[in-house]
């Protein structure tokens, strides 16, 4: 306790919980389109309609869920990896309130059908602006930290969280680029095939570093921290580290395949999907082997199970893409209800699952207490969530191929077996199940909101943590 | 040499810059360094103070 400086952790305070509060209004605009697909009469009014509220959903639970949870993580684990407190704090709270607002408003404009259509990226113009401010902010705040660390080296943690800002804002500016014609309205700068193949450069990137290369910063520290042992391999994420980066910005085409775009370009991002396994699989190898030796941590320590049971799902789910991506399976797959379980296993088992441990992780500490307030209560939200994303994921899977064949079936003199009526006709069983699956989940999220509650309504908000000297000697 | 051979050129540059990676990341100067690194989330812990032992119930 030589310096007298603390950790910023009210920024990470405020983030945190917004986490859990997002994630749940998030995941029930999921449930609530779920349903409407099983009872359509659930389409109440026009602003309550499924084409309205679901590009509600994937934003709530990717940028107000996901965003949250990277800000309250990144905040936290650059200041402690570091030995330093936040850069610019006054910044930071702009971040928070900025970030904020920006959720206020996607959750007013969507439903009032304002949208500019780029899936994943629908807000209109105004709105893109106040991103780009807020993430020019966020670039300050976090480099801002990094270059007055204490440390010689830079944790490869924030090493994923700085590819995944620099990315990001790459991203949104070059595919939010767009004429505006009114307030509310706006066109994209580009045309055709190449405003497609910019939508889904921008699209998958969106999953490769918002949704994985910054979940592998969160994973980098608090797996091995509630492991309590250092990473498997540093060589290996140091490798897979620049492996992905270099990889990713080329795997966009398999989101085109058999559509207007260039048959090489296709091939193109098909190749790059498939080489994407290595390192996808050098991230959940690495992760998961930290506890090689230690795996009777996993009986009696559910954020544990958490961070682990969100690297197979990784896993599988990053083998799952790449086969996907080939041009035949994708001929089967494309268009189904398989793509929509593919992202699913993705963004409820990884995503979500990696979310929640990170986050049983940070609230004891952000709010002084030993553990949250039920060990007991954080099992059942595991077996809730892993219960709920397996029923989601199977119940697609069989949907989607089934889908596939439907469609693809023809008569001996070629005219089609089924109409497509009856694809969605045999479809309902499995949508219901899905509906079970996603009410599950849902309720583990109400669970920690409980057991949130608890926890910070005993504690007190820690403003006192004092920055540790970095350790030169390893006397642990 | 048109912009393609460049193109060319790029995607092989960025291969050998890869392979560098490779060599520096597994090379056995890096060793101790890396072992340093890895340490670094768990020297981050608090000394005895009101935070202590958190969350390290089941060690």
């Amino acid at each position: 306790m030589q310096s007298q400086a603390t950790y910023n952790y009210k920024v990470v305070r405020q983030f945190a919980v917004m986490t859990v509060i997002w994630g749940i209004v998030g995941m029930l605009v999921g449930v609530i389109i779920a349903a409407q697909l099983v009872w359509p009469e659930l389409n109440a009014a026009e602003w309550l309609s499924y084409g309205r509220l679901r590009p509600l959903h994937t934003n709530a639970v990717i940028f107000a869920f996901g965003g949250c949870a990277l800000f309250a993580t990144s905040f936290y684990v650059v200041q402690r990896t570091c030995h330093t407190t936040l850069f610019a704090p006054g910044l930071a709270t702009f971040i928070f309130w900025g970030w904020q607002i920006v959720i206020v408003l996607a959750a007013i404009t969507l439903p009032l059908g304002i949208t500019s259509g780029k899936e994943y990226a629908e807000l209109e113009w105004p709105i893109d602006i106040l991103i780009t401010v807020i993430w020019v902010a966020y670039a300050v705040v976090f480099f801002g930290t990094i270059g007055t660390r204490k440390t010689p080296h830079i944790y490869v943690a924030n090493w994923f969280y700085g590819a995944f800002i620099i990315a990001v804002a790459l991203l949104h500016i070059f595919n939010s680029a767009a004429i505006p014609v009114t307030l509310t309205k706006s066109y994209s700068a580009y045309a055709g095939v190449q405003d497609a193949m910019i939508q889904w450069w921008y699209g998958h990137n969106a999953v490769g570093f918002f949704l994985t290369a910054a979940f592998l910063g969160m994973m980098y520290y608090f797996v091995p921290k509630q492991a309590q042992r250092p990473i498997y391999s540093y060589r290996l994420s140091v490798v897979h580290f620049w492996a992905l980066i270099f990889t990713y910005m080329w795997a966009g085409p398999h989101h085109l395949h058999y559509t207007a775009l260039p048959d090489w370009t296709q091939s193109i991002g098909m190749v790059f999907s498939l080489i994407l396994l290595a390192p996808s699989w050098g991230g959940m190898i690495n992760g998961i082997m930290t506890l090689s030796g230690a795996w009777h941590k996993l009986r009696d320590d559910p954020i544990l199970k958490f961070l682990i049971t969100s690297l197979s799902f990784y896993g599988m789910s990053t083998f799952e893409g790449p086969m996907m991506s080939i041009k035949t399976v994708n001929a089967l797959s494309h268009y189904t209800d398989w793509t929509v379980g593919h992202v699913h296993s993705g963004a409820l088992g990884w995503v979500a699952m990696i979310t929640i441990g990170s986050i049983y992780y940070l609230i004891p500490r952000l709010f002084g207490k030993a553990e949250m307030y039920s060990v007991k209560l954080i099992n059942v939200h595991f077996w809730l969530a892993t219960l709920g994303t397996v029923l989601y994921i199977a119940a697609l899977w069989i949907s989607g191929v089934m889908q596939g064949l439907m469609w693809r079936a023809t008569n001996a003199d070629g005219t089609l077996t089924y109409s497509f009526v009856e694809s969605v006709k045999a479809s309902y069983p499995f949508w219901t199940i899905r509906v079970v699956g996603g009410v599950l989940f849902l309720t583990g999220m109400c669970l920690m909101a409980y057991n949130m509650y608890k926890t910070i309504a005993s504690g007190r908000a820690v403003d006192d943590a004092p920055v540790i000297a970095p350790a030169h000697a390893h006397a642990h | 040499m048109d912009i393609n051979d460049l193109r060319s050129l790029f995607t092989v540059l960025v291969f050998g810059a890869f392979i560098g990676i490779v060599a520096w990341a597994y090379s056995s100067k890096r060793k101790q360094a890396f072992d340093e690194a890895a340490r670094l989330p768990l020297d981050d812990d608090e000394p005895a103070s009101q935070e202590n032992a958190v969350g390290q119930k089941h060690n």
